[in-house]
């Protein structure tokens, strides 16, 4: 069979917009043919992933060294301004693909039992691949505006799905609250996309890397501010610092979106972007500071949190915010492929632990569902012991903890070593960087620290969900274990997507990057590291991982735990990591109480009461009368007026004519 | 020599006649006071016809005509008015008064 | 050269106190009397400017018919008595005077205009041409010479006239 023409790209992300489609249509007229949305929801993603696969494996043929700009229809011919529907298909592209179909695939079918008891069943899979459809459109696009609109679609899709159980008010309330501080970054990413446009006087990602290195002067005013808008963007989408606060408050959404939006797909788009501008961030060494310095400082940051959080998802979306510090510390370094290379292998297991904490919550609240009582199935001192009742979840989850922890050979190892590694490369250039390896070596500690004491406390000694509870716990059906076992293997194998020339390895990812990442790498050139030195920062990267596993098996103790309705509220140190450093209820005082005083009683009250509807609207209309009353006096039927009107006339036009 | 005084005795004339056209709500009144302006436009033929020539004195011979002309249907029309309105006031003849 | 000038002033003094009793009377046939008064002092300034012949037809057409024929009409719709004072309000008054006002100004102020190319101002040339042909005879001939038209459509406009007035003032057509 003739392979298909790489033209036909528009057919990955067109897939999951026509499930959208059908699934809609089938949510409004057919919510119960939970049949037909299961095929054509997990269907559509197969096949996406299919298409996906069959089109890298194309470009692979081609070592293209540009990348393939399909251009589908003129989208805005205003003027200077001129942008298509276009998509660009390159070895970055390839992987971000591979990654949102093939983990989407895998989260599409464990949501088909997760979400099978769920009246929204239909509304649930069409928004999901809404979602799909926009994260391709957002890493497809050949142009900023292209990815604005995928960026923009999936910040709505991620309001609609954590939101998706909007009838509690705390379900609404975190839907709102992610989509606000994104806009904050949107704000970001538009302001860079006006200074972009002044600059260069086009969108295109193929004509502004081009011209950027005679364009921009490097470390100048104009490329700083332009990265820094567009960082501004990232820290909105990927939830870093200052802009974090939605992410964990999003876990009020089904898990599987959790797995898919919030750990695999969405969050990844800042680190996506950076990794596609690399040549502007190469351009500004303060630029890439700050998004290094904000990576570390999140990685560290969001792990101390982590460590005091009682609710299983809280944990992982803190170890989420965490990791992302990491990538970002990778792309910010310029290590463009390791900062990837952690994005595929975070996708892995990051989704693997948050389905199987699905699996867990599943079968908890089954088990409450049953006993008919009203426990908060996902807080982790409900549980325990549980290995025993699911022992293949807690296998996997076994092995995504030690992956994500760095242990070797899974696949966290090898990417976050390699993101390290950079680190300190880069150090001895710029001395900063000390700082941000430092970070992310603590941070490491503290990720081993609190995976671990999840685990234990999740899996590990007595059970506290209940005498009555724990006869029907059982572990979750095959349609729910499967993608597990899939995510499993990929996060044993996926380190060899990048195993670096130190143990002998291809870098095989490295060298995929290439043509995109080779012109970054000429502006702004990766340290060297002697191979001793490497090998020393490995072992020192494994031993931290290995102290802070055992230190959580020697200083926890889950036979102290007591439920959560029994349990005493924290104190001190920990009461302020608990209670996440009070960020949001700073937030809530300096922003948006002063806000929402400014727009009630300033923006309401005065501006659109008085100003707009009183003067503007009214005044307007008030006017209008008078001036028609005016008019009316001139037609008043009596003579008399009539006359005055002539002898005004006449005066005036004799005065006229004299002059 | 009399041009100038004449032109201002006219001048007079006239923005009289117009205060009265202005000032009077009775309508046979304000007739009157628009003879008045003719007349005094007349003065001002007159006193240009000493200088210009006789065609002046013609034209004021003209107007004459034209204002007996003007006089008779007026005041026939102020007739019927008075017949249907049983008023001359300006103020009540009124019909256009939307 | 003096008395002329006095008699000129007499006149016109008599004729602007006339004009003013004329429009300030409440009577309508007070007014139209004054109004008679005005036209015989215009007939004396005609006189003093050398139209001699205009001043006699308005003392014969305009105070003698078309006066007579105003007051005619008062008398016949019964309006002769005093009515009272059927001069505007404050706010018409002074509306009324302002403008007046403003019209005398440009109008004296037109005095003071340039008169237009090609007309030469010959003093004396009426007083010439009456003495040469007689006062009549110096009116008589342009009229019936070079302005022989307008003359005779004159005399078509006062037909109509007559006809319009006929039929708008009977009763039953």
């Amino acid at each position: 069979m003739p392979a298909p023409p790489l033209s036909l790209l528009w057919v990955v992300p067109a897939l999951p917009l026509l499930g959208f489609v059908v699934n809609s249509t089938l949510a409004l007229t057919r919510p119960t043919a939970k049949g037909a949305v299961s095929i054509v929801g997990v269907g559509t993603l197969v096949l996406a992933f299919a298409a996906a696969a069959i089109a890298v494996a194309q470009l692979a043929r081609f070592h293209a060294a540009a990348p393939l700009v399909f251009r589908y229809w003129e989208w805005i011919p205003a003027g200077d301004l001129q942008v298509a529907f276009a998509l660009q298909f390159d070895p970055l592209a390839a992987v971000m693909i591979l990654v949102v179909t093939g983990v989407g695939a895998l989260i599409h079918v464990f949501s088909v039992g997760y979400m099978h008891e769920d009246p929204g069943y239909a509304r649930y899979f069409a928004y999901l691949n809404l979602f799909v459809f926009f994260m391709l459109i957002l890493v497809l696009g050949a142009s900023f505006p292209v990815m604005f609109v995928g960026w923009e679609g999936v910040g709505l899709c991620s309001y609609l799905l954590i939101g998706f159980w909007f009838n509690e008010q705390i379900n609404a309330d975190a839907g709102k609250k992610a989509f606000i501080v994104n806009r904050i970054g949107d704000f970001g990413f538009l302001v860079a996309m006006f200074l972009i446009f002044t600059r260069f006087g086009s969108l295109d990602f193929e004509t502004v890397f081009a011209k950027a290195p005679a364009a921009l002067i490097p470390g100048g005013a104009a490329v700083t501010a332009i990265t820094l808008f567009l960082f501004l963007g990232c820290t909105g989408k990927s939830a870093q610092i200052p802009l974090y606060t939605w992410l964990p408050d999003a876990m009020q959404g089904p898990t599987p979106v959790s797995a898919l939006i919030h750990a695999a797909t969405m969050v990844t788009a800042g680190v996506y972007l950076v990794a596609r501008c690399g040549v502007l961030f190469a351009l500004s060494p303060l630029g890439s500071a700050v998004v290094a310095g904000i990576g570390a400082l999140t990685a560290l940051f969001a792990a101390t949190i982590a460590l005091k959080q009682w609710d299983i998802k809280r944990v992982l979306a803190y170890s989420t915010v965490s990791q992302l510090g990491y990538m970002f510390v990778g792309v910010g370094t310029g290590a463009y492929a390791a900062g990837m290379f952690h994005l595929v292998t975070h996708a892995f297991f990051k989704a693997l632990l948050f389905l199987g904490s699905g699996s867990v919550i599943h079968a908890i609240h089954q088990a409450y569902h049953a006993t008919h009582t009203h426990e908060d199935a996902q807080d982790m001192r409900n549980m325990g012991g549980l290995a025993r009742y699911m022992p293949w979840t807690a296998a996997l989850m076994w092995i995504a903890t030690l992956a994500i922890a760095g242990i070797p050979p899974f696949a966290g190892f090898f990417s976050k070593d390699e993101i390290l590694g950079a680190a300190f490369a880069e150090a001895a250039v710029r001395p900063l960087w000390y700082a941000f390896w430092g970070m992310g070596l603590a941070a490491a500690l503290l990720t081993a620290f609190y995976m671990t004491r999840l685990m234990l406390y999740t899996f590990h000694g007595p059970n506290r969900t209940g005498e009555r509870e724990r006869e029907h716990l059982h572990e979750a059906p095959p349609v729910m274990t499967g993608p597990l076992v899939v995510l499993g293997v990929l996060t044993v194998l996926g380190g060899a997507l990048n195993v670096p020339e130190l143990f002998g390895g291809t870098a095989f990812l490295e060298r995929w990057l290439e043509p995109v990442t080779s012109l970054a790498h000429r502006l702004q050139p990766a340290v060297e590291v002697a191979n001793a030195r490497e090998w020393a920062l490995v072992a020192g990267a494994v031993l931290v991982a290995a102290l802070g596993i055992v230190g959580a098996f020697r200083f926890l103790k889950p036979e102290a735990l007591v439920p959560a309705r029994l349990a005493p509220p924290e104190t001190g140190l920990a009461r302020l990591l608990w209670k996440k450093w009070y960020v949001d209820e700073l937030y809530d005082a300096i922003i948006v109480r002063p806000v929402m005083w400014l727009s009630r009683e300033v923006l309401w009250k005065i501006v659109d009461a008085r100003i707009v509807d009183g003067l503007l609207v009214n005044g307007t209309a008030a006017a209008s009368r008078a001036v028609g009353w005016l008019g009316s006096r001139l037609q008043t039927g009596e003579v008399g007026v009539y006359v005055v009107l002539f002898v005004i006339g006449v005066w005036a036009v004799l005065r006229a004519a004299v002059r | 020599m009399l041009l100038g005084p004449s032109l201002a005795v006219s001048a007079v004339l006239f923005a009289l006649g117009v205060a009265g056209v202005l000032l009077r709500r009775n309508a046979i009144v304000i007739f009157m006071c628009v003879e008045l302006m003719l007349n005094a436009v007349n003065l001002t033929f007159v006193a240009l016809a000493q200088q210009l020539g006789v065609a002046g004195q013609i034209f004021v011979f003209f107007v004459m005509a034209v204002a007996a002309a003007e006089a008779g249907v007026g005041l026939a029309i102020m007739l019927a008015i008075y017949r249907h309105r049983h008023t001359v006031n300006l103020q009540n003849i009124n019909l256009l008064k939307g | 050269m003096d008395g002329t000038l006095i008699i000129f002033w007499a006149f016109a003094g008599l004729a602007v106190v006339s004009a003013l009793s004329c429009i300030t009377r409440r009577s309508p046939v007070a007014s139209a009397l004054w109004l008679v008064v005005t036209l015989f002092s215009l007939a004396a300034l005609f006189v003093l400017l050398d139209a001699q012949f205009i001043a006699v037809l308005q003392v014969l057409v305009y105070a003698g018919a078309i006066m007579v024929l105003f007051l005619f009409v008062i008398m016949l719709l019964n309006l002769g008595r005093p009515g009272p004072t059927d001069l505007k309000g404050p706010a018409g008054l002074g509306v009324g005077v302002l403008l007046a006002g403003l019209l005398l100004v440009q109008l004296l102020g037109l005095r003071q205009a340039a008169p237009p190319p090609g007309l030469a101002l010959v003093p004396g040339a009426v007083a010439r041409a009456a003495a040469e042909q007689g006062m009549v005879p110096a009116v008589a001939r342009p009229l019936f010479g070079a302005y022989l038209v307008p003359f005779e459509i004159t005399s078509i406009l006062l037909l109509a006239a007559i006809v319009g007035a006929v039929v708008l003032a009977k009763r039953k057509l």
